[in-house]
């Protein structure tokens, strides 16, 4: 097969959502020249660590032929379960550990309902969404502020970019890159990675060829949950604060930039890269709604909605074409 | 000489097969339960000519939700669900407040005219458009899983999000209060001493239950859900009949949003309809319709909205926050989804093999 | 060591292996030697798959025994099977096609390199192992990329590769590739074989199986016809052994009666055609007479009766039903029509398991009548206690779940839910497969006397006998075409020459 045939095919969704997100960041530059400053640029990335985080986990699920709706209710319920326990006095790294081991456990636990109890995906992860937004509540009923040091230190540092005058980021930003570099590696370069895509487009294929399905699928959640975890974290730094109300509607914006990444929601394909150009679309269309000022911020919520229902759209249609054929 | 076994055998036989059976059950070990802790909960008063306590505070309150159940019901029956009733409920409650809103088209608003007990549009017109606006959605998401075969999570799970943005839009992102009396009849008002919202279920249940019943609409929703394609292949639009169902879910959020909006005297895109569709989910499988589709019977889907009503006041009476009765809620419906499926059963018959082997093979050594 | 070709890698003697209400093989022998290329063949309930789920671990046999490299065993569980060396290739590849082909051969293998996949080093052994068996291609290409003849024979190597095979099972591997990708296919088989792979070779199509077959081994009806050497073994006879006269006696049953000034033309089909189902073909059907449709699996019967009764749309042509043109094609606007079909899978495509008798007789009636107007309880008791009696359906009552009759009298449900919509045109699509004998002539009276009512009937049945004894015309099929049109009391030679093509 040709070498450029052969790239465009599997790269081509990729290319794709990079050249709708440099469309619509040109557009808005166009429109209000404020957005041409490279601090606005590198804010996509500030402003959405978190829903970078959770998307990447949920891409990971999603490249498995699974879905995860649990990532906003485990962010809060991570925020609020920080904030408490920070008020004990309890170190924050300490807190930061324990967070972390909560989502991989409650992960785990819905990765092994989903494949040894075979109930779906969506049923369990949605009742693990609203379990985890109920058990926020349950600790606090309004939101905890956060005072400790250590997690100020994080929210407040400014690391100056080196080539850039006057752009800065703050350490919770670099979390999702750093996730996203790692798990780029393990899709792409390990025996785990090829087994999640693997069981992505066949789970009966992969089974037969002998890869752990099994163990995959509960690593995968487990992997999610850690995901929002993190993301929990992250969130809790830059608000310093936990509240169960907090990302309400984020596990959407996740599965919209997954979907708008170029990575289908029927398993197999798809990358992790284009999932951070999905989440900088994603914050791209919230800044321009932004420096509007008129719009409000429901278009958000309804411009994501129908740019998802028109890539699950085009995503459905051409999945239907290739079963004809 | 096959007998029509139905009719043979006796009614108490009958009623312990029947779909209502395990939710009645669950509901009278629950009324049992506060008999026994919150003897205060079977009071029944009659305050300004109205009944009024607890038990009727069940239905009167749980009375979008039964209609929410009845519609979800019908989707889950042909191995669908529908997540975006609650953003129905907040679209429809919301095109209901802001057509009567007395501003509506004005520039300039003083809050007399805005507190004023008019409507800018005829309540007869309201309603329908709150039930157009909610039967449009349903269409709408009937469409994207028919034709555009989409998998129902998927489909329903962006109304759901953006359906809040479109309510939000609606209202101009304002919680609107209704100041409108009329308006409130649906949800505060008495017929007979009955609230008001008592009728309109049972009005839909009677209904609901005649178009599937007497029609062959029900037979066709059972069809679907056992098989598709065998039902294609008998010669019926299965496409149809899923559009059917998820517009009629749609309309029947659309009751639950002018309802709710009636009771509360307001709109508010964003926390009204909360948590409806958990609690309509968990009113379908306590009702004992399969996730997987197939048999369903709306009055079991009744009662089990009604149980979960219950069990909701019963928590709130004993002291339980609400928040800790969502997450309880969200353990509960996957412990019934477990029950009732085969896995599960498989489960527990090993379980019990395992046992019987064994007493057999100790039964053998002696 | 001994001889190669003398040598046996796996024998099966007197193998018996039952389902509810089915025995799926009675007393079969088989042995695969070391260095061959075994066909296996039979039409469809024959007992081809049964025998192979036993052989590769999916069943157990209830009697007999299996020999591996001369030693007695039991094989457990497929995993088993795998790793004696008992491998097995589907028609359905199963690979993860988004995956690259040298992922597909090697993931589970592949060479590492610091804890991550190698690969440079993956993508030249893969190469390798291709190269081996002559087939040159861009190893790092997602499977996808390639023919389905590449991912069969990639499906080929990983199986040896991971599992070392000494067994080989090729399951229909050539039915969705043309003749180029078949002889890649044929290529790989040969080269294997002389490796010393005993191959086994599943396929309908009998051109091929006189390819590159060493030896044939028939299957009918769950019992062993016999193993036969390939060059020793006319088409002919091959075919006659197939689908010929059994040895069962049936009753003489006459045929319906064809008086040409009472019978019209109910059925008029002009130049039908689907891309990749079947080429252009026009019948026409009398009322009055059963139509039989001869021939062997894929030959694009299943595909003509979907294509009159609307399951699919034609590309071309157009249908008349009593010079009504039949417009939008789909099941709904066929039932409308008059016309009925039986489908061939009753199992994803006729009965609905969870509902009861009653609801699955009265159905497609219902669907004709449509949405609102609803057949009362009573009459649909009434006619699904007509049609219980009528059929003789075995069932407790019409309130039980059709999921737990026996396959013949589910079958009987599905005709009773066509018979009940009084159709026209009844087409019946291999309706007597998978059903004891009894019930099978049953059917075939039925069929006959339908035909004497008056009601147009198409018969499609792998069993020629069947097709002879109620025939009143045989349309033949072959390769998706439509070949030939035989009157219905044509010897039976004739027919297997026209399903042969050996004129």
């Amino acid at each position: 097969m040709p070498k450029i045939k052969k790239f465009l095919f599997i790269n081509g969704p990729l290319l794709a959502t990079i050249l709708i997100f440099i469309i619509v960041y040109m557009i808005g530059g166009q429109l209000y020249p404020a957005m041409k400053k490279p601090q606005v640029f590198f804010n996509l990335f500030i402003n959405n660590a978190s829903l970078l985080i959770i998307s990447i986990g949920m891409a990971l699920v999603v490249l498995m032929g699974g879905i995860d709706l649990s990532v906003s209710g485990m962010i809060a319920l991570t925020s609020v379960a920080s904030a408490a326990l920070l008020q004990l006095n309890i170190h924050p790294v300490v807190v930061m550990l324990l967070m972390l081991l909560m989502g991989v456990a409650l992960g785990c636990a819905m990765g092994c309902i989903i494949h040894y109890l075979k109930v779906e995906a969506f049923v369990v992860t949605l009742m693990g969404l609203f379990f985890a937004r109920g058990m926020a509540y349950v600790i606090n009923r309004s939101s905890i502020t956060i005072s400790d040091e250590f997690y100020r230190y994080l929210a407040l540092t400014k690391i100056p970019l080196p080539f850039f005058e006057n752009v800065s980021v703050y350490i919770p930003t670099l979390a999702g890159i750093v996730l996203l570099i790692i798990v780029f590696i393990i899709a792409r370069f390990t025996f785990f990675g090829r087994t999640v895509y693997a069981i992505g487009k066949n789970e009966q294929s992969a089974l037969l060829m002998g890869m752990p399905v099994a163990r995959t699928k509960i690593a995968v959640y487990s992997i999610s949950g850690f995901c929002s975890a993190l993301a929990g974290i992250v969130f809790s730094i830059s608000l310093l604060s936990g509240f169960g109300g907090y990302a309400k509607s984020m596990e959407m914006d996740a599965i919209a930039s997954v979907v708008i990444g170029g990575t289908a929601l029927t398993g197999g394909q798809g990358n992790v890269i284009g999932t951070l150009f999905g989440v900088l679309i994603n914050g791209t269309i919230v800044t321009i709604l932004q420096f509007n000022g008129t719009l409000t911020s429901w278009w958000t919520r309804i411009g994501v909605g129908v740019l998802t229902l028109i890539f699950i759209g085009i995503q459905s249609l051409f999945y239907l074409k290739k079963k004809r054929d | 000489m096959a007998t029509n076994s139905e009719k043979k055998a006796s009614l108490l036989t009958r009623f312990r097969k029947s779909p209502v059976f395990w939710p009645l059950v669950a509901l009278v070990i629950i009324l049992i339960f506060d008999g026994i802790y919150a003897p205060g909960f079977f009071k029944i008063g009659i305050v300004e000519g109205h009944l009024y306590g607890n038990l009727i505070d069940v239905i009167n309150n749980g009375a979008p939700l039964i209609l929410v159940a009845i519609g979800m019901t019908m989707v889950i029956a042909t191995e669908g669900v529908d997540l975006s009733v609650g953003a129905v409920i907040a679209i429809s409650a919301a095109m209901g407040a802001v057509l009567i809103n007395p501003a509506l088209g004005n520039e300039l608003i003083s809050n007399e005219i805005l507190t004023q007990n008019i409507s800018h549009t005829p309540l007869p017109l309201i309603v329908l458009a709150n039930l157009g606006a909610g039967t449009a959605c349903g269409l709408f998401n009937g469409f994207l899983v028919s034709r555009v075969k989409i998998q129902p999570m998927v489909a329903t799970l962006i109304l759901m999000v953006a359906g809040r943005g479109l309510a939000q839009l609606i209202t101009n992102g304002q919680i609107m209060t209704i100041y409108y009396t009329p308006y409130f009849w649906f949800g505060n008002g008495f017929i007979i001493g009955i609230p008001v919202a008592v009728y309109i279920v049972i009005a839909v249940l009677i209904a609901a239950t005649l178009l599937v019943r007497k029609t062959s609409i029900g037979l066709f929703v059972e069809s679907v859900g056992v098989n598709a394609k065998s039902t294609f292949f008998s010669g019926i639009s299965e496409k149809n009949v899923k559009l059917i169902a998820y517009t009629f879910s749609g309309f029947c959020a659309a009751i639950a949003g002018l309802i709710l909006s009636s009771y509360a005297h307001s709109a508010d895109a964003n926390n009204i309809g909360a948590d409806y569709e958990l609690d309509a989910i968990l009113s379908v499988v306590i009702g004992g319709t399969l996730m997987a589709g197939g048999r369903f019977s709306l009055l079991a889907s009744v009662i089990g909205a009604v149980v979960i009503r219950t069990f909701t006041i019963t928590m709130y009476t004993v002291g339980v926050p609400a928040n800790a009765l969502t997450a309880a809620k969200a353990v509960l419906v996957l412990l019934v989804i477990l029950l009732y499926s085969d896995q599960s059963r498989r489960l527990i018959n090993k379980l019990f093999d395992r046992g019987k082997s064994k007493k057999e093979s100790d039964d053998a050594k002696n | 060591m001994a001889n190669n070709n003398n040598h046996e890698i796996l024998r099966m003697d007197n193998i018996y292996k039952s389902f509810p209400g089915v025995q799926a093989l009675e007393d079969v022998d088989f042995c695969l030697k070391k260095g061959e290329i075994h066909a296996l063949v039979g039409e469809n309930g024959a007992g081809k798959s049964t025998l192979i789920k036993v052989m590769t671990g999916v069943e157990r046999f209830d009697q007999g025994e299996m020999y591996y490299d001369g030693e007695k065993i039991k094989i457990r569980s497929p995993q088993h099977a795998h790793s004696l060396g008992i491998s097995t290739v589907y028609q359905e590849v199963n690979l993860c096609t988004n995956l690259s082909v040298a992922e597909n051969l090697l993931l589970g293998r592949e060479p590492r390199r610091f804890g991550l996949i190698d690969w440079k080093a993956m993508n030249e052994r893969a190469r390798e192992i291709m190269l081996n068996l002559d087939v040159d291609i861009d190893v790092s290409a997602p499977l996808a990329t390639f023919s389905t003849a590449i991912q069969q024979i990639t499906a080929i190597a990983r199986a040896l590769e991971i599992s070392s095979a000494k067994v080989l099972i090729l399951d229909e591997p050539t039915s969705s590739l043309d003749m180029h990708e078949t002889n890649l296919i044929f290529k790989v088989m040969r080269k294997l074989r002389d490796n010393g792979v005993g191959i086994i070779f599943i396929t309908h199509f009998i051109k091929q199986v006189y390819e590159v077959a060493d030896r044939i081994t028939i299957l009918r009806n769950g019992k062993l016809v016999g193993t036969y050497e390939t060059a020793s073994l006319p088409t002919i006879s091959l075919i006659e052994k197939m689908i010929g006269r059994s040895l069962a006696e049936y009753e003489d049953m006459k045929k319906a009666q064809q008086d040409s000034d009472k019978q019209r033309v109910l059925v008029e089909a002009e130049n039908l055609a689907r891309e990749g189902s079947v080429e252009p073909i026009s019948l026409s059907l009398r009322t009055g007479e059963v139509v039989g449709m001869a021939g062997l699996l894929g030959s694009g019967r299943t595909a003509v009766a979907e294509l009159i009764f609307g399951v699919e749309e034609p590309d071309t042509g157009h249908i008349e039903v009593d010079s009504l043109p039949i417009n939008k094609h789909s099941p709904h606007s066929s039932l409308l029509h008059g016309i009925a079909l039986c489908p061939e899978d009753r199992k994803e495509a006729g009965i609905l398991g969870e509902l009861t008798v009653r609801e699955n007789i009265i159905l497609a009636m219902q669907a004709r009548l449509g949405w609102f107007k609803s057949l009362n309880k009573n009459k649909q008791y009434e006619i699904a206690n007509k049609y219980i009696e009528m059929l003789d359906i075995s069932t407790p009552s019409a309130d039980q779940m059709v999921k737990n009759l026996s396959g013949g009298n589910q079958q009987k449900v599905i005709l009773a839910r066509w018979l009940a919509t009084n159709p026209k045109l009844l087409i019946l699509d291999e309706p007597t497969r998978g059903i004891d004998v009894g019930t099978k002539a049953e059917i075939q009276k039925l069929v006959i006397s339908l035909a004497e009512e008056g009601i147009s009937c198409v018969f499609i049945s792998s069993e020629l006998e069947e097709v002879m004894r109620t025939s009143n015309r045989i349309i033949v099929m072959r390769d998706r075409e439509k070949v030939t049109e035989l009157p219905g009391d044509v010897q039976e030679r004739k027919i297997m020459e026209a399903i042969a093509g050996t004129e």
